[in-house]
């Protein structure tokens, strides 16, 4: 078959870039005459700087990612959209053995709720003296440092006063926990359950018990390449989607696991790939506990680019003063996500997607059916706060959040 | 301030190349150079260097450490990424082509600080391309070996004149539209495997 679209995307080894890989390697992309290129790279900001000088056309990227680029928080930086998510949630929060049994102490269990295990770690905290606990994240424009702030300031915390957060690459989170110089961490997988399996370390809690079905990582493009190239996009979509189905099938995850596995890949054992693909997580101490919806590939439009999600996290930034709140820098956010080319690039396929393109996040407590246009479910997608967030009231939620 | 005023920090985890930024600077007049290796404590090193300009590898993973250090400290004068001058893109891709990055502390004049980058990027592809060439060395000695053993093979096997043997190479290898070198080695190894007791 003859290629038309020559593509190259960057990518951190992480559980997540799954959807670019199986592309890749199940022919997927080539089905849809596209020559896809992946190349690893080890930190965010050299994905945005590759992007920034198209030697990447797009790249697997924190969701907060693109929208800082874009607000001018984080230069150099290209102009980008997100016109695909690549799954929700994947990651967790592991903690020292010391802390642990701190936090047992106050009432912490492996069951990973959320509610419970944070009040534990508040509880820890206030009996602590000394220098302050500190937790790793892997970048201030992340999923993991905003849920892991938000965990933290629903239990009572205060993440700047309270305890330190630095900056760590995955990779060597374990090893910084096991040596001691940090007392926990957030981030993807297989990063937590290294850390619990390899380095004594103890799951605290899950993105999944935070925020249920939450967004994570998503597809970011060059805005010029995307402009210029809208068939090879949208192509590009149609090979992430049916990548998604795949890695979605039951049947599929020892063999996702093995090809994530691969040197060129995330290059760890699979064994340490399964436990998120099967949701049956190692919480420490030998114990394995299930998590429902731990990492969802395909199922509740998990790839849909929701203005709502890009939104919240623009809350998040303000909240923790990243940015000013101010009208234009909400709608270059919003802005940034483009569930408009998801639905033009996939109508063809006849599939179920959402109709309205942001929703109220954290309103559904249960599975529930939406749309017209067929089978789809949604959620449940709770806070484990009760928060809920209305995207058409943003400067609501900043001033709640701002004052509680 | 002169030039040589400057206070340069270098942050590269391989210590070859650290060494050959770091005499580059310092024979460009540049004396207050600085090299970390090590990553760890990175936060608090910075703070106490305060310096004005920061190279670092592309490549390093704890870039988005780095910046997020800047992001948060207080203590010292915020750098930020080189390249913000958008005119520049031929300097911002010459650099991202040749693996390095820079930061600058804010109001620092571009025109004192790109002196710098231009000897990073240009050491930096010195030193790529040294470790290309050594790369193409190594595996050429290798070549010469196999096609040495092969025409061994050859001259005892078919009482080849070592000229005829090569010779003999060559034409398979032109015939099938492959290297010599692949001819040489398919060779070797079929004769290991019909004599294990073979060698050159």
């Amino acid at each position: 078959m003859t290629m038309s679209h020559a593509i190259t995307a960057g990518f951190v080894p992480l559980l997540d870039s799954a959807l670019l890989v199986v592309a890749k390697e199940k022919g997927f992309a080539e089905a849809q005459s596209i020559d896809l290129t992946l190349v690893r790279e080890r930190s965010w900001a050299s994905i945005r700087d590759r992007l920034a000088v198209r030697h990447f056309d797009v790249a697997h990227i924190l969701g907060p990612m693109p929208i800082a680029c874009n607000l001018g928080l984080s230069a150099p930086a290209p102009k980008m959209i997100v016109p695909m998510a690549l799954g929700l949630g994947g990651n967790a929060v592991t903690v020292s053995a010391a802390l642990w049994q701190a936090m047992a102490g106050e009432g912490a269990t492996d069951d990973l709720d959320a509610r419970a295990n944070g009040l534990a770690l508040r509880g820890a905290i206030a009996n602590r003296d000394g220098e302050p606990l500190r937790f790793g994240v892997v970048h201030p424009y992340s999923g993991h440092n905003y849920e892991l702030r938000y965990w933290l300031a629903a239990s009572g915390i205060d993440p700047d006063r309270d305890i330190e957060i630095v900056v760590l690459p995955p990779p060597d989170m374990g090893d910084a926990l096991a040596q001691g110089l940090i007392d926990g961490y957030c981030a993807g997988e297989p990063w937590n359950t290294f850390g619990v399996l390899k380095r004594g370390g103890h799951l605290a809690t899950v993105k999944a018990a935070i925020w249920r079905s939450s967004p994570e990582k998503v597809l970011g493009a060059n805005a010029r390449w995307a402009e210029t190239h809208p068939e090879a996009l949208a192509a590009l979509l149609v090979a992430l989607h049916q990548a998604s189905i795949w890695c979605g099938k039951l049947e599929n995850r020892e063999e996702l696991a093995h090809l994530l596995a691969q040197p060129a890949y995330v290059g760890r054992d699979a064994e340490l790939l399964l436990p998120a693909l099967s949701g049956r997580l190692p919480v420490g101490g030998g114990a394995v506990q299930s998590v429902g919806d731990f990492f969802v590939p395909t199922a509740k439009a998990a790839t849909f680019p929701w203005k709502s999600h890009a939104l919240w996290f623009y809350t998040q930034m303000v909240r923790w003063k990243q940015i000013a709140h101010a009208a234009e820098h909400q709608h270059i956010a919003a802005e940034t996500y483009r569930p408009d080319m998801y639905r033009a690039a996939l109508k063809t396929l006849g599939i179920a997607m959402p109709s309205a393109s942001s929703k109220v996040e954290g309103a559904l407590a249960v599975e529930t059916p939406v749309g017209s246009s067929g089978a789809l479910m949604l959620g449940p997608d709770g806070f484990f706060d009760g928060g809920r967030f209305d995207p058409d009231d943003v400067d609501a939620y900043i001033q709640a959040q701002h004052t509680g | 301030m002169k030039p040589n005023e400057l206070n340069v920090l270098v942050i590269d985890e391989n210590r070859i190349r650290a060494a050959i930024i770091e005499e580059g600077l310092r024979d460009a007049g540049y004396g207050q150079v600085t090299v970390i290796d090590q990553m760890h404590g990175l936060a608090r090193r910075i703070t106490d260097l305060n310096p004005d300009v920061i190279v670092i590898d592309l490549e390093n993973p704890n870039r988005d450490e780095l910046e997020s250090i800047f992001q948060l400290s207080r203590v010292i004068q915020r750098p930020i990424a080189m390249f913000v001058d958008k005119s520049d893109e031929a300097s911002i891709e010459a650099a991202v082509e040749a693996g390095v990055s820079a930061y600058i502390v804010d109001g620092l004049k571009q025109e004192r600080v790109r002196p710098i980058l231009k000897m990073a990027i240009s050491r930096f592809n010195a030193f790529s391309r040294l470790n290309r060439e050594l790369e193409e060395t190594r595996s050429e000695l290798e070549n010469r070996k196999v096609i040495d053993r092969a025409k061994g093979l050859l001259m005892r096997s078919r009482g080849l004149t070592e000229d005829e043997a090569y010779a003999l190479l060559r034409r398979t290898a032109m015939n099938q539209n492959r290297k010599i070198v692949e001819i040489a080695q398919s060779l070797v190894t079929a004769a290991s495997l019909l004599d294990p007791g073979v060698k050159e």
